[in-house]
């Protein structure tokens, strides 16, 4: 079930999106969120979905894997969908079947909502897809390096990003070790009253809160030893660069914004 | 010869305000001169480890001196005395801050200010030097024990320290992850005269180094080359200490009436000794 998860992961690849600086990524992703509520016509719909789907061409992603790791939230759109369907009751009565009753107003806000909703995930699945956690870190270090005047520790709020994603693989390796060693043990958690399952995972959670703090006093440790010594005179390995595949980026993101103010109706 | 470590009489507890509190590092004193390998063996609980913390100025003790490179190691020249000495811990999982390979190998020269240029060159070459410079994007989860502890090396080999110190660095591996690690050791050691301190509990590790420091109690029980320490063999055993398996065999050979020289240490040396007395008889 997790193979097949596409939130939040990352899959290495040399596309043009691949190869966009993660700052840039992140702007165009947050102004896009924004853009999206522009649009409020069937032709500024249909405008949006070609450039998310121009996007996702660019990026090298395959569109069925993309899909086929979406269906949870495929369940959501279509559940949305089928509300808008049922409940707008204006327009012109398209079809009846017993009860229910199709309206035109309703087919055409459940495709605008869907395709609304299908947009923004596939747009924001699309940077977790093609940037590697890490570059995510660090761009936002330095999109939020202004907040530094007002005192917000944002050097320490990146390493503790990196850290947790650095980890999230070997605290799932262990949970797996702890979870295989008490089921050998005879804990089952897969059965039994909703209480009684609730009661499994204490033997599962203790270890592993204990086994984090031990790790976390290593590392801290470990940093010590090798000079950390907190944000200030640090240098950085991981360099960003922006050039013009950014600029057009967002200039192609510019584009769609404007025709989209254009187009509303 | 240069001096590049020295204890005087350090002792330190955990405790300092019991008044009978056992002292975890009791009274212990010895030198180490540069390009010296020291090997620190001793059972659990010995003091080996609050030894270590006490060289790379983790710990500070209540009594002694620790002196580092010619100065006494104080809270004022604790960074910079840092900068030139390496450590490497026991678990490999825990001490990997970088996301890839070679984000943890720039970790400790990010630290201490180096700059970009000079930093991808010195990754490149501290994972040559541990035969790990076509790894450099791999993540961690993705490498076995014993490439995770050479990375380890590496990330304390690109400060270009003096003075290597692994506490345990090869327990949690299994023999060939730790042959791997070992090798890679005394290559650095022969090509670039690095000083190592190796506190270990393995005796075999104990072997290659030119001095033996036998911890027992928080106290130093002996010193010397592993030769003149394996010698007392009677009195490590009481420590619970092992000897190495070539002394335990010509040991139980003795028992048969089969005369190998004592003190042999290393099973080329009994192989030896052993075709000689057959070819001689």
């Amino acid at each position: 079930m997790m193979e097949k998860m596409v939130f939040g992961r990352y899959i290495p690849g040399d596309s043009f999106v691949h190869r966009l600086d993660p700052r840039s990524k992140l702007i165009f992703v947050f102004i896009f969120i924004a853009a999206v509520f522009l649009a409020n016509n069937t032709v500024s719909y249909a405008l949006l979905l070609a450039f998310t789907l121009l996007a996702i061409l660019a990026s090298k992603v395959r569109i069925g894997f993309l899909i086929g790791g979406l269906k949870p939230v495929m369940f959501l759109i279509a559940f949305t969908f089928l509300l808008h369907i049922f409940f707008t009751k204006e327009g012109d009565l398209l079809f009846q079947l017993g009860f229910l009753k199709i309206y035109e107003e309703g087919l055409r806000q459940g495709i605008y909502i869907s395709v609304r909703f299908l947009v923004l995930v596939l747009m924001t699945s699309l940077l977790t897809l093609t940037t590697s956690p890490i570059s995510i870190t660090d761009g936002l270090e330095v999109l939020l390096n202004p907040l530094k005047k007002v005192k917000f520790p944002v050097h320490e709020l990146a390493l503790m990003m990196s850290i947790s994603l650095r980890f999230i693989p070997t605290l799932m390796d262990e949970t797996d070790k702890i979870l295989k060693a008490q089921l050998a043990r005879g804990s089952d958690i897969s059965s039994g009253t909703m209480k009684e399952r609730i009661q499994a995972v204490v033997p599962l959670l203790v270890p592993l809160f204990v086994s984090a703090f031990k790790r976390a006093e290593d590392l801290a440790v470990a940093m010590e030893v090798r000079g950390y010594r907190g944000g200030e005179g640090r240098t950085r390995y991981r360099q960003l660069k922006w050039d013009w595949r950014d600029t057009t980026a967002l200039l192609i993101l510019l584009a769609v914004i404007v025709a989209l103010w254009f187009l509303r109706g | 010869m240069e001096r590049i470590l020295s204890l005087q009489d350090v002792r330190f507890t955990y405790t300092p305000d019991d008044p009978d509190s056992r002292y975890a590092v009791d009274g212990v004193s010895f030198d180490m001169q540069a390009g010296e390998w020291i090997a620190v063996v001793g059972h659990n609980g010995s003091g080996k480890s609050t030894l270590a913390r006490l060289m790379i100025g983790l710990l500070f003790p209540q009594e002694g001196t620790v002196g580092l490179f010619g100065d006494t190691l104080t809270e004022d020249n604790l960074w910079e005395k840092r900068s030139q000495m390496g450590m490497v811990f026991q678990n490999p999982d825990n001490q990997f801050v970088g996301a890839t390979v070679q984000d943890d190998v720039a970790f400790a020269l990010e630290n201490n200010g180096i700059p970009f240029e000079e930093m991808t060159l010195r990754v490149q070459d501290a994972l040559k030097q541990v035969k790990m410079d076509t790894f450099l994007d791999h993540e961690p989860q993705h490498l076995s024990g014993g490439q995770k502890q050479r990375v380890a090396i590496a990330g304390a080999l690109a400060l270009r320290p003096r003075l290597l110190i692994l506490d345990e660095a090869t327990s949690m591996l299994d023999p060939q992850g730790r042959e791997e690690v070992i090798r890679v050791i005394l290559d650095l050691r022969e090509k670039t005269g690095l000083s190592v301190i190796s506190i270990t509990h393995d005796l075999e590790e104990a072997l290659l180094a030119d001095r033996v420091v036998v911890m027992n109690g928080g106290r130093k029980f002996a010193e010397g080359t592993p030769q003149e320490v394996f010698l007392k063999g009677e009195g490590l055993t009481a420590l619970g200490l092992d000897l190495p398996f070539a002394m335990r065999l010509s040991a139980l050979l003795g028992e048969q009436g089969i005369g190998t020289e004592p003190g042999t240490m290393t099973e080329r040396k009994l192989v030896e000794q052993l075709w000689t007395l057959r070819s001689n008889r």
